[in-house]
């Protein structure tokens, strides 16, 4: 059976392809021109945060390609720009459309992480929550109840603060992309959470799930067997929404000096670092960046949006 | 009745004593105390000596209840940086943190109703869509990203506005307002509209969305058959039913404006609370960093405490749910 000959293959990938096509959903996003636009940004964004070594025109870490003599240079469209550097070059000598896309790759990268770490520990609570009830339900929802009352940014910056506090000056380098992922998914995993407890609460008492706690299945092969596939749908749109929350959390915290490190800017870090020189006329150096993350938000935003409307039956 | 309102006091009881224990775990665990407050050459006799004074080899559980004594009576320590009282430079910030905060909440209410209420009233119209596409971007937008763009139009570009700072200030007691002096009113327009922009985009599509819903009641209907004016069923009727979830949730967002003051107040250098947590956590000042934690934490507790004591007395509902 699994030596199926090449053309069948083919023949299926195309069968499938049409059936995508085809389908509700590709249908909505066709129709909505922002959407298709939006989806565009997003997946160019992604693609050249995948590939960014090979898609950006230089190596911004090299220090051995940067030179100090090329620093300061506007735009190449400007007067005294350098037509090898698109959009300039920062205060010392990086290629600033280089810095984007490194950047946009360690800004997506954390995004993703964060929203990972969130939807793993909000989805596994949420579950226990739904599935177990009683106390324990009490006790998590409680705990969530308390954390909504809190802006999530807020929540993000306590918990990165705290624990910046404890390790000390010491938490630099790979240690800060640790604490602000694990500063963002903590700050995010309650939407998670209340989502999938009140749909699991729905989809406890359907008959597949009495049939195998009948089985004798035991409560934590139901939740993560039975449960957690049809729980599933909603989670994927709140993941969408939070990526691009996320990705502007990570942004906020580095642009004040408590996400990750210089060394390895994300698209923040680089707003920041290109502030300084705001008042000195070098606009270009903060303004780009800036749009970058304003234009990626904003896509990834709309392509929230339009899944959350479009997976919603009640809006067809 | 009163078990609902003793368990939520209850509730933000507990939640106070969770963030004093944390505050309390920094303050006490977070490096030393001691080697902050006293110089290299002060000797260990001396440093055990200050130690035994402040009652730094109490068992933890006494710290904690030292610590929630000095705390009921805004003794916060001394800053490990300004070598000052925590409660002094409190007070010194907190002036122009509420002096911003209360600026963008009337900014946001003033400009967030009505343009809800027109986009509302006028659905198909292009300005509608003008301002809900614009309130779109104005939310997805990163609150810091705003105000680098205010300051590289107006202060840069065009020079028209102070770009950092509160300008000049006149000292009222122990208050010192920004709003007697002309630099004062100047400085405050770019950071005020920074801060009230996600505030205003919320309230107007807020009160949009309650308008639509409330047009749609059998009650305009009703009116509108009675042969009232449009004026009078959209003013009279619909606004003031469109009103009482929107206060709320703008009591709601009070808190989240002075959570995002933390940003403005770091893009403007404005001198408020939020510049000053974020000046000691990049310092690791423990004393400042645990006191903004219990100060903003008790903010957020009496307001949600507020409003939802205050949704109890205003919907009947809650109360019938509760007798069952």
């Amino acid at each position: 059976m699994t030596e199926m000959p090449r053309e069948h293959e083919a023949d299926n990938v195309a069968n499938l392809m049409q059936r995508i096509w085809r389908s509700d959903i590709a249908y909505s996003f066709r129709s909505s021109k922002v959407t298709v636009v939006a989806g565009l940004i997003t997946a160019i964004f992604m693609l050249s945060a995948l590939f960014a070594p090979w898609v950006a025109p230089h190596d911004p870490y090299n220090m051995a390609n940067v030179s100090v003599l090329d620093a300061f240079l506007p735009p190449s469209w400007m007067e005294g720009g350098d037509p090898r550097y698109l959009l300039g070059t920062d205060n010392i000598g990086r290629d600033v459309f280089s810095t984007i896309i490194h950047g946009s790759r360690i800004s997506l990268g954390v995004g993703f992480a964060s929203v990972f770490f969130a939807a793993t520990l909000g989805v596994t609570l949420g579950l226990i929550s739904g599935y177990v009830g009683g106390r324990t339900d009490a006790f998590i929802m409680r705990i969530a109840e308390i954390q909504l009352s809190f802006p999530d940014i807020l929540i993000a910056l306590l918990i990165d603060g705290t624990i910046r506090s404890i390790l000390g000056p010491g938490a630099h380098g790979n240690i800060a992309f640790v604490v602000v992922i694990s500063a963002i998914s903590l700050a995010y995993w309650v939407q998670f959470a209340r989502t999938v407890r009140s749909t699991t609460m729905v989809e406890k008492s359907k008959e597949y799930i009495q049939a195998a706690r009948v089985t004798g299945k035991s409560p934590l092969y139901i939740m993560f067997r039975h449960l957690l596939p049809n729980v599933m749908g909603p989670v994927l749109v709140i993941a969408t929404i939070m990526l691009a929350l996320a990705i502007v959390t990570e942004a906020t915290l580095s642009f004040l000096g408590v996400g990750v490190p210089p060394t390895q800017p994300s698209l923040g870090t680089l707003i920041r670092v290109g502030n300084d020189f705001l008042f000195s006329g070098e606009w270009w150096i903060t303004i780009f960046p800036g749009a970058a993350l304003a234009i990626m938000g904003l896509s990834v935003n709309l392509l929230g949006d339009w899944l959350r409307d479009a997976l919603n039956p009640k809006l067809r | 009745m009163l078990s609902f309102v003793l368990s939520r006091i209850l509730q933000s009881f507990i939640v106070m004593i969770g963030v004093s224990l944390v505050a309390f775990s920094l303050f006490t665990y977070v490096g030393d105390p001691i080697s902050n407050l006293v110089g290299i050459q002060t000797s260990d006799e001396k440093r055990e000596q200050l130690r035994e004074s402040l009652g730094l080899n109490e068992p933890a559980p006494v710290q904690f209840v030292n610590f929630l004594g000095r705390v009921s009576q805004f003794d916060f320590g001394i800053s490990y940086q300004q070598k000052r009282k925590v409660s002094s430079i409190i007070a010194e910030r907190l002036p122009a943190t509420l002096e911003l905060s209360f600026v963008s909440a009337l900014l946001a209410l003033l400009i967030g109703v009505p343009a809800g209420i027109y986009t509302a009233l006028n659905r198909d119209s292009w300005v509608s869509h003008l301002m809900l596409s614009a309130s779109l971007i104005g939310v997805s937008l990163p609150t810091f990203l705003i105000g680098i763009m205010l300051i590289f139009v107006f202060a840069v570009q065009i020079q028209i506005l102070p770009s950092f700072g509160r300008g000049e200030v006149v000292q009222l007691g122990f208050w010192s307002t920004g709003f007697l002096t002309a630099s004062g009113l100047k400085a405050l327009i770019m950071p005020s509209i920074t801060l009230a922009l996600f505030q205003m985009t919320l309230i107007m599509r807020l009160v949009r969305s309650e308008m639509l819903e409330v047009l749609r009641a059998d009650y305009i209907k009703f009116a509108r058959a009675r042969g009232l004016s449009d004026r009078m069923v959209h003013f009279g009727y619909a606004l003031m039913n469109t009103l009482v979830p929107v206060i709320t949730i703008t009591g709601l967002q009070l808190g989240s404006i002075i959570a995002f003051a933390i940003i403005t107040e770091t893009v403007f250098q404005w001198p408020g609370l939020g510049l000053m947590f974020i000046q000691a956590i990049n310092e690791v000042d423990i004393p400042v960093m645990s006191t903004y934690l219990l100060l903003i934490a008790c903010f957020f507790v009496i307001i949600n405490l507020v409003v939802d004591l205050l949704y109890y007395f205003v919907d009947p509902r809650l109360r019938i749910k509760q007798g069952q």
